[in-house]
């Protein structure tokens, strides 16, 4: 048990009053960057790196990545209130978390989204402490197929999720795709659908769509129906945490699902966005009550809330183990390392203990200080809502635009947030699914340059997704999950003709 | 673009060293500060090579209190760094802006299309050249450079894999020299970035990369990877023991190898077009200092840099032969914009 008594120095490095300042300081922050759309954790971090170099790495890292669990945490804020993800991986926390809310049960879906959280973070700390050498070579047999199959995976598990028509649904996905092939192609380094523009350079980015898309789009149906909030009148009681808590443990398998999705493509090689979407893609699949998803499931604000947390906090160990970030944020905390003078790596696990097992006691007390800080929030956020919606709306359009503004510093990006908001509002009213279109922009180029990176490395040759048995294992499951629906189909037709049959 | 009266005394100025300069008369030096905080573009993601020395940097400066008001890092990695280079380019007459180069100042251009080059900027200083080493893994059987080469040649064209940062830029353009030199056909599999071209190396699913010293450091020193030989003309200044048996200055280079190819990435500094002499010199000035700071000579022993610094004609000088070196390189690969 080497690992629990270098966790217990762990502690002691705690101990140090100034390393739990520093722990409280960084959830405070995190949280507030969580909150503030478009204000992401990689940007949170990058901008109080230098405040760091006069401190010790250690307290350094601890105050950094707690401003991460604070915004991981933060995230699920504006999702629920408003419908706008306060950062990429709680875009599928808004899919029955809004409409929680609009029921007047915003407190109820803020306290899931954020115990989820928690307890996706605690397994997957559990896992790191325990597994980090292991999980590290199982992050290495991650080549450029498996990272399409793996995205893959997460595509067919979206696939015939939305009631709407199919072909709205592709439709939808298909803008996601041209979205993301503006800009610059890795592969052959060429600039793609940018018509000359110097502007379309840096391409449509992720965050700056779903800030339109969602919570503009919403303020324009907010407009059309009048004016106001629903859920407002709701009553809020300080009891709400409580009550929730009651109802959570009957939902334990698909956290746990959430956190196993969420830990391996923390790891390798998606992040917390894709997990995200990908646990509420499954969970919507076994649930029971998988039909009633999107109208307002506390299950499907577990879901994904388990899995951008678990992803989040495992994106840290290949950093750690490999010196390869597992996510934006983790990237930039990687270049912290490098400037504290520590060297990312298989060996700092053995030439700096103190500083890794104060790091990995720092993810234990940092997320439970991060829970008992927004939990104890919980009412204060579910009151926004009954601020009246002619002051609380243009607040939130104005922090919508420095969000957009803030994500590449680019006033342009604030004219494609109001775009986006207008397509939303025309998507919602025609019926066309939103999430097909996010998930192709978010996961689109990368989908694309691994399937190209893979082509190049086979000759063009398909089979080599199948060429072992880790990558064809999730292609064959992804190609099972794709046509599913079709499967159900037909198993339905055949039980009724069994039954018919029986009749007779 | 640089009035040329000051420039002899500037570089007397340099080799005496910052201190020197400080005692210089006062009409020589005549005193520019900034008014107010000072935006450091970085025409790269967060977290790559170019980004993490801009904030090593910016933590510098803001420790040492080295000027009154703040450094702020922004990333403009649009368009392969092109929205970073037009950014600094579009604003001419503002000094309060400057940007931190890859090779990209001179790849994107070429290969994009994209219309700027070093001359729309006012160049400051070279702060340090990056250097790149072929690495292996290490249970590759061949040992030297020579072996690997062969090897590749007798495995068939286009048999084994190169992985590298992008497409078009250092990393391809180094591979299309070994491949103009020695005749190997490699397959070229472009990568994000840095990090992850060291990890495929690790898990075996490329043959070889052409990383910089920092990228690929930690593996070597773990046993996953085994360095060959570094394009550079002469090996690594830096003795320090590594592994067991080996330091930096113990890889040899390629050019004895066989390998006819070269190649340094430039980590420099650029200010807006129109700067005048005083505010230049306030930022070969700053720079001169960070260079002193034992921070910055800890970075560089980390990432085995190659410490020369240049400013004035001296650096461009160098500019101008590297633009030309980069155009002959890429027409050769056929890399060019058509």
């Amino acid at each position: 048990m080497d690992a629990l008594f270098s966790l217990i120095q762990g502690f002691g490095v705690l101990a140090d009053p100034a390393n739990i300042l520093y722990m409280m300081i960084g959830v405070l922050l995190g949280v507030l960057i969580g909150v503030l759309p478009g204000l992401g954790g990689a940007n949170g971090v990058a901008i109080l790196l230098p405040l760091t170099f006069s401190m010790s790495p250690t307290s350094a890292i601890i105050m950094l990545s707690c401003i991460y669990w604070g915004a991981l945490f933060g995230g699920a804020v504006t999702s629920i209130l408003f419908n706008i993800p306060g950062e990429p991986w709680s875009v599928a926390t808004t899919f029955d978390g809004h409409p929680m809310a609009l029921q007047g049960r915003a407190g109820e879906a803020l306290t899931a989204a954020f115990t989820a959280s928690f307890f996706g973070a605690l397994l997957a700390v559990i896992l790191i402490t325990f597994f980090a050498p292991l999980v590290a070579n199982f992050a290495l047999r991650f080549g450029p197929p498996e990272f399409f199959a793996v995205q893959l995976l997460t595509f067919a598990s979206f696939v015939g999720l939305d009631r709407s028509s199919p072909f709205k649904t592709l439709a939808s996905m298909m803008i996601g795709f041209a979205l993301a092939a503006v800009g610059i192609d890795i592969v052959t380094g060429q600039l793609r659908l940018t018509f000359g523009s110097h502007e379309l350079l840096r391409g449509f980015d992720f965050l700056v769509a779903v800030i339109g898309l969602f919570g503009v789009g919403e303020i324009l149906l907010s407009m059309e129906t009048g004016l106001a909030f629903k859920g407002a009148s709701a009553r809020i009681s300080p009891t709400v945490v409580l009550q929730t808590w009651a109802k959570l443990p009957q939902y334990w398998a698909t956290a746990l699902r959430g956190c196993v999705i969420g830990c391996w493509m923390g790891i390798k090689p998606g992040g917390a966005t894709p997990a995200s979407f990908m646990s509420y893609g499954i969970a919507k699949r076994l649930s029971k009550n998988g039909h009633k998803f999107g109208t307002g499931e506390l299950e499907g604000v577990v879901a994904p809330e388990a899995a951008a947390h678990a992803a989040g906090t495992t994106a840290l160990l290949p950093m750690l183990t490999l010196g390869i970030p597992g996510s934006p944020t983790a990237a930039v905390m990687l270049g912290g390392l490098l400037i504290w003078g520590l060297q990312p790596g298989p060996l700092l696990f053995i030439e700096q203990k103190e500083f890794v097992w104060g790091l990995i006691a720092s993810m234990y007390l940092g997320n439970l200080a991060g829970l008992i800080v927004v939990l104890t929030t919980v009412p204060l956020f579910a009151a926004i809502l009954r601020i009246p919606f002619s002051i609380i709306a243009p607040i939130i359009i104005a922090i919508c635009a420095v969000g957009a503004y803030t994500v590449h510093n680019a006033l342009l990006d604030v004219s494609i947030m109001l775009l986006f908001g207008v397509v939303g509002y025309v998507f919602k009213k025609l019926s066309y699914p939103l999430a097909p279109l996010v998930l192709a922009l978010v996961l689109g180029d990368l989908a694309e340059t691994s399937f190209r990176q893979s082509m190049l490395i086979s000759d063009g040759s398909l089979r080599i997704f199948w060429s072992n048995w880790l990558v064809g294992g999730i292609c064959t499951l992804a190609v099972i999950l794709a046509i599913w629906p079709l499967i159900s189909i037909g198993l339905g037709r055949w039980r009724r003709g069994r039954l018919a049959a029986a009749a007779d | 673009m640089q009035s040329p009266k000051t420039t002899g005394l500037r570089r007397a100025g340099l080799a005496i060293g910052a201190l020197a300069l400080a005692v210089l008369p006062a009409m020589a030096q005549a005193e520019w500060k900034p008014t107010r905080n000072i935006e450091f573009i970085v025409p790269a993601g967060t977290g790559g090579g170019a980004d993490q020395m801009a904030r090593m940097i910016q933590g510098v400066v803001e420790k040492n209190n080295l000027i009154d008001k703040s450094i702020v890092v922004i990333n403009k990695s649009g368009g392969a760094g092109a929205e970073g280079f037009l950014d600094v380019k579009g604003s001419a007459g503002d000094p309060h802006k400057i940007i931190i180069t890859l090779s990209n100042l001179f790849t994107t251009p070429l290969a994009t299309g994209v219309p700027f080059s070093w001359e729309d900027l006012t160049p400051v200083a070279m702060l340090a050249l990056d250097e790149f080493v072929l690495w292996v893994n290490a249970s590759e059987p061949s040992n030297t450079a020579q072996e690997y080469v062969e090897a590749a040649k007798k495995a068939g064209e286009g048999a084994y894999k190169m992985a590298g940062t992008g497409s078009k830029q250092e990393d391809q353009i180094i591979t299309a020299g070994i491949e103009q030199s020695t005749g190997a056909k490699f397959t070229y599999v472009p990568f994000k970035g840095g990090g992850d071209v060291a990890t495929q190396l690790v898990g075996g699913h490329v043959n070889s990369t052409v990383n910089n010293p920092i990228e690929a450091v930690a593996h070597w020193r773990s046993g996953a990877l085994k360095p060959l030989c570094v394009f550079d003309k002469e090996p690594m200044k830096y003795t320090d023991k590594l592994t067991e048996t080996m330091a930096w200055s113990d890889i040899p280079t390629c050019r004895s190898a066989g390998i006819e190819m070269d190649y340094l990435m430039l980590r420099g500094i650029f200010t807006t077009p129109g700067a005048t002499q005083e505010q230049v010199d306030f930022y070969v000035d700053l720079f001169q200092k960070v260079r002193e700071t034992p921070e910055w000579k800890d970075f560089m022993a980390k990432g085995a840099f190659n410490t020369t610094f240049m400013s004035g004609d001296e650096f461009k000088t160098w500019l101008q032969e590297t633009n030309t070196r980069h155009k002959d390189l890429m027409s050769k690969a056929g890399f060019l914009a058509q």
